[in-house]
């Protein structure tokens, strides 16, 4: 924790990647040295349509500064079309977010296939630069949650 | 209270190098829960696994985290090591911290920040864990074969020679498919009934496999291990024990005027009628639109000269009522309705035919005793035009055509234009084409040979007109050849068209039964195009031949082998274990608002009317979920769906991943 | 040679409403065609022209643009939609907008009707104005 006091902001962000594309498109990264930010925390969820709205929200009241959303490609869904109930819901839920305010810079779904380790890291680099950018979230985070 | 074992692997430097281990093992101690901690170099070898199982046993641990490799790695290996010891393998976590972590951050103290977040995230959902067992399904060691075809026949025996017992439903009275209808076969030139009469005939001696012909499958209940499958068999008047094929009463009847839809009515033939001479039963059937003691009450002269006594005209059609372990959907394939192209005047003259009915009149079963002659006047054709992509390849907006290339038609275009020229070698025949399309073992060289050697015109281009001539009985056809860039007009004795492929009239209806996605076209849909090419994505149903999209024989083979292979994958185990991570509903709070149900992309979810009791001792009847456990595959799309929050996915409950959130946000 | 109409094959493709892109060079159109020896660009070249953006030879091949009886043929024909009467049309349309106000005289018709060919105008009307 040391280190986060010392230096600029640094934001927390959470990703859920579904367990059969983005999970092992973090895995390939890794496999490949392909470096990205630590600030990414990767929570594994067997489909991007598993993730409730209410986690983003909790994330975000729990003091994350971004949470991004991956899956598989439309079409590729190990579950046929567990993908596009993510799209309609998060399509949604950011869209209500940004009413609160959180920008919709903050929020994010990203297809990145198992092949795409790349691209995850591209995605990942991308998504931490603009959060930087944007500052901590203050709008939703909870302060009484945060202890220490 | 959960007793947490945490333990920290090195990898030898691969997570030793950019996280420092011990510290994390260090800082594991201070996690709520965690009793023990401990790192090692190899945590996946021999040892290491010793070292989790001893801890386990030794500090009485309830949960185990492991800090690793990524979970599609080992997961397996840590939760068989713990179960062997009887601990349930659903109370162990994997914290990656190889991949997604030492392997992707050069920074050591950052990397050991981060792999100490993953390490308590997994803890804190490894507090919430709750022991899984898998559901144990029974197996009826029984397959169904939707389908008599060369597909449907290939699986059937793929499957009994493994020793199951098959059930081949094919709702025409004989087996065979389309390809006993056929000539030869590309690009050898095989006779097609001499290689799939012998494989009718092994079918129907199998003891292994019973033929319900001239049947149809009217409802599929159940899943994957349990099919109830209601099949009904259409009555055929004719007792199919007694029967002895014997041929008499086709004979005998006087019926003859019947279009004969073996040879695509191009002939005629009796209404108590054998579709041909090697059908499979050989048995014959009453065909109850024309048959007059049916009808009107007169004749009965079958019944009369049956010496067996075979014939019932009182028969019914009856439903039998199967289980059945697995079904293989082999429905195949019907050439499409092309009257609706009236510029190639099919219809208008019967010497534009398709190319089907051109493998009739070319077979020696066929019309013409296997002399090729023209349907109007029964004279040998002198010149003869073939059309490709009749209705394929077409906007289905333009005339309702398929999208998709037929893929097989460039082949038995080139393999008519070399039979006919061989047979006939003062034949001119010219083929109009957009593309020729002949990818496969010795394709592209048995096109070149219809050219090179047989000297076949092959023009690109198409065809605008076919003008039927009364007077000379000749077909105008203009068209257009695009290289030499001039219109054609050429004075042909036939026009062939190489019609589109469609599935099966039956398929969706099938589907429909069988809950197994289709494409717009109405091809079943695999399960994965490339990994999982013979599975429907509905658990047991495995698919077979041009159901699944167009595809010539030896595709149609291959795949019906594997099928048949998936299918005694199943059938070879005496229980099916369950995917225990799926979802479940807390009935106390369903509403029984079918939204779940709605979004579940395998019908796992059906709604009961349960009673629940109230207070003062009285009772309620309310409709709540329910998740078949052998079909739910564990998206979790339903969880999310439900208003009320009752459906709830295990192994990733919305309790622990909400855990995991926290863990990694504060 | 190059005279510039400055018509470019977007603008024909605007005016038609047609994407020669889907065109899958299967030649039904000019199979079809009952003008076809009268033109000396024909349907399937012209679908082609438009796509590589030859507006200019189009405009000035008054064989081209003025034997297309407009019968539609080449629409009923064509399986992708592609419509090479359309275009035809278009490029008439974009000759007569540079041309201005300079209509045809009802005395300059009957030299330009071809006794062989169907009235060209009259079946043009009844096509496009029940297509």
């Amino acid at each position: 924790m040391s280190v986060k006091e010392n230096t600029e902001f640094q934001p927390t962000i959470v990703a859920f990647c579904c367990n059969w594309c983005s999970y092992s498109g973090a895995d390939l990264a890794g496999t490949n040295r392909l470096s990205y930010p630590t600030n990414v925390k990767i929570i594994r969820v067997p489909c991007s349509c598993r993730i409730n709205p209410m986690f983003v929200l909790r994330a975000f009241q729990r003091g994350a500064d971004g949470v991004i959303l991956c899956g598989c490609h439309p079409g590729d869904c190990h579950y046929m079309e567990g993908n596009y109930h993510t799209r309609r819901r998060m399509t949604l839920l950011f869209s209500m977010l940004n009413y609160l305010g959180i920008e919709s810079a903050r929020t994010r779904v990203e297809w990145v296939s198992a092949a795409e380790g790349q691209r995850f890291v591209d995605v990942m680099d991308d998504f931490t630069a603009k959060i930087t950018e944007l500052g901590p979230n203050r709008r939703l985070e909870d302060l009484r949650c945060k202890k220490n | 209270m959960q007793r947490i074992g945490v333990f920290v692997c090195h990898c030898g430097t691969n997570i030793a190098a950019t996280v420092d281990v011990e510290a994390v093992a260090e800082a594991a101690k201070s996690v709520p829960g965690v009793v023990f901690s401990a790192d090692y170099p190899y945590m996946c070898s021999e040892s290491g696994q010793d070292l989790v199982k001893e801890s386990v046993q030794k500090y009485n641990l309830t949960n185990v985290v492991i800090c690793s490799c990524s979970p599609r790695m080992h997961e397996k290996t840590f939760r068989k090591a713990v179960e062997s010891i009887g601990m349930n393998p659903y109370m162990l976590e994997i914290a990656n911290i190889r991949e997604q972590c030492s392997w992707v951050h050069k920074d050591k103290e950052e990397g050991t920040e981060k792999a100490i977040m993953l390490m308590k995230a997994a803890c804190a959902k490894a507090t919430l864990n709750t022991p899984l067992t898998p559901g144990m399904l029974p197996v009826t060691k029984r397959a169904l074969v939707i389908g008599g075809g060369i597909a449907g026949m290939q699986a059937a025996l793929d499957i009994a020679e493994a020793g199951y017992e098959v059930d081949i439903v094919e709702q025409k009275p004989t087996i065979g498919g389309k390809m006993a209808q056929l000539d030869k076969t590309f690009p050898t030139l095989d006779c097609s009934s001499c290689i799939v009469t012998p494989k009718m005939v092994d079918v129907g001696q199998n003891d292994k496999i019973r033929i319900l012909s001239y049947s149809d499958v009217e409802e599929v209940k159940g899943y994957i291990g349990n099919f109830d499958v209601k099949i009904k068999r259409k009555a055929r008047y004719v007792d199919e024990d007694k029967c002895t094929g014997c041929g008499l009463c086709t004979e005998k009847c006087p019926m003859k005027k019947v279009p004969n839809e073996w040879n695509l009515e191009l002939d005629t033939r009796s209404c108590v009628y054998i579709p041909f001479a090697q059908a499979v039963p050989k048995v014959a059937t009453i065909d109850p639109r024309y048959c007059l003691k049916l009808n009107k009450g007169t004749c009965g002269i079958c019944s009369k000269v049956c010496g067996v006594g075979a014939i019932n005209y009182e028969a019914k059609d009856e439903i039998i009522e199967e289980k059945y372990g697995a079904i293989v959907a082999a429905t195949g394939f019907e050439i499409a309705d092309i009257s609706r192209y009236d510029e190639y005047a099919y219809g208008q003259s019967p010497d534009v035919v398709t190319s089907l009915e051109y493998e009739r009149l070319m077979s020696a079963a066929g019309p013409f005793g296997g002399h090729l002659l023209r349907p109007s006047d029964h004279k040998e054709p002198k010149k003869i035009v073939f059309v490709q992509c009749v209705g394929s390849r077409e906007e289905e907006s333009c005339k309702g055509g398929k999208e998709y290339c037929s893929k097989v038609c460039c082949m038995y275009t080139a393999k008519h234009a070399i039979l006919t020229k061989d047979h006939y070698p003062d034949t001119d025949i010219y083929v109009f084409y957009i593309d020729v399309r002949t990818p496969g073992k010795l394709f592209d060289e048995f096109y070149r040979r219809a050219v090179e050697q047989y000297g076949v015109h092959y023009i690109k281009g198409a065809v605008g007109k076919v003008t039927p001539h009364k007077e000379t009985g000749k077909l105008e056809v203009q068209g257009y050849d695009m290289i030499l860039n001039e219109q054609m007009h050429i004075d042909a004795d036939m026009v062939v068209l190489a019609a589109a492929v469609e599935p099966s009239h039956t398929a969706r209806r099938m589907a429909t039964m069988l809950t197994a996605p289709m494409d717009n076209n109405d091809f079943f849909t695999e399960a994965h195009a490339k990994l999982r090419p013979v599975e429907s994505a509905t658990a047991g149903v495995f698919l077979a031949g041009m159901c699944q999209g167009p595809k010539d024989i030896p595709e149609t083979v291959s795949q019906a082998s594997a099928a048949a292979a998936k299918v005694i994958g199943v059938l070879a185990k005496d229980q099916l274990v369950g995917n225990p991570c799926i979802a479940h509903p807390d009935e106390l709070m369903c509403n029984g608002c079918s939204q779940c149900a709605g979004v579940c992309p395998y019908g796992a979810i059906t709604y009961v009317e349960k009673e629940f009791r109230m207070p003062n001792r009285t009772t309620k009847m309310r409709r709540v979920a329910q998740v078949n456990e052998a079909v739910c595959q564990g998206c979790g799309a339903c969880t999310v769906t439900c208003p009320s929050g009752a459906m709830d996915l295990r192994g990733f409950s919305n309790n622990e991943i909400m855990a995991e959130v926290d863990a990694l946000c504060l | 040679m190059a005279s510039n109409y400055d018509v470019t094959k977007e603008e024909i493709e605007e005016i038609a409403g047609v994407n020669p892109l889907r065109c899958m060079r299967c030649g039904r159109c000019s199979a079809a065609c009952p003008s076809f020896d009268n033109m000396k660009y024909h349907p399937h070249q012209f679908v082609a022209m438009v796509e590589n953006g030859e507006i200019d030879a189009l405009m000035e091949s008054e064989s081209s643009i003025y034997k297309c009886m407009s019968c539609m043929a080449c629409i009923e024909r064509c399986p992708r939609q592609v419509q090479p009467a359309r275009l035809i049309e278009a490029v008439r349309l974009a000759v007569v907008r540079k041309q201005g106000q300079n209509h045809l005289t009802p005395d300059d018709i009957p030299a330009l009707l071809d006794p062989d060919l169907p009235q060209q105008a009259l079946v043009s009307a009844y096509r496009k104005f029940t297509k």
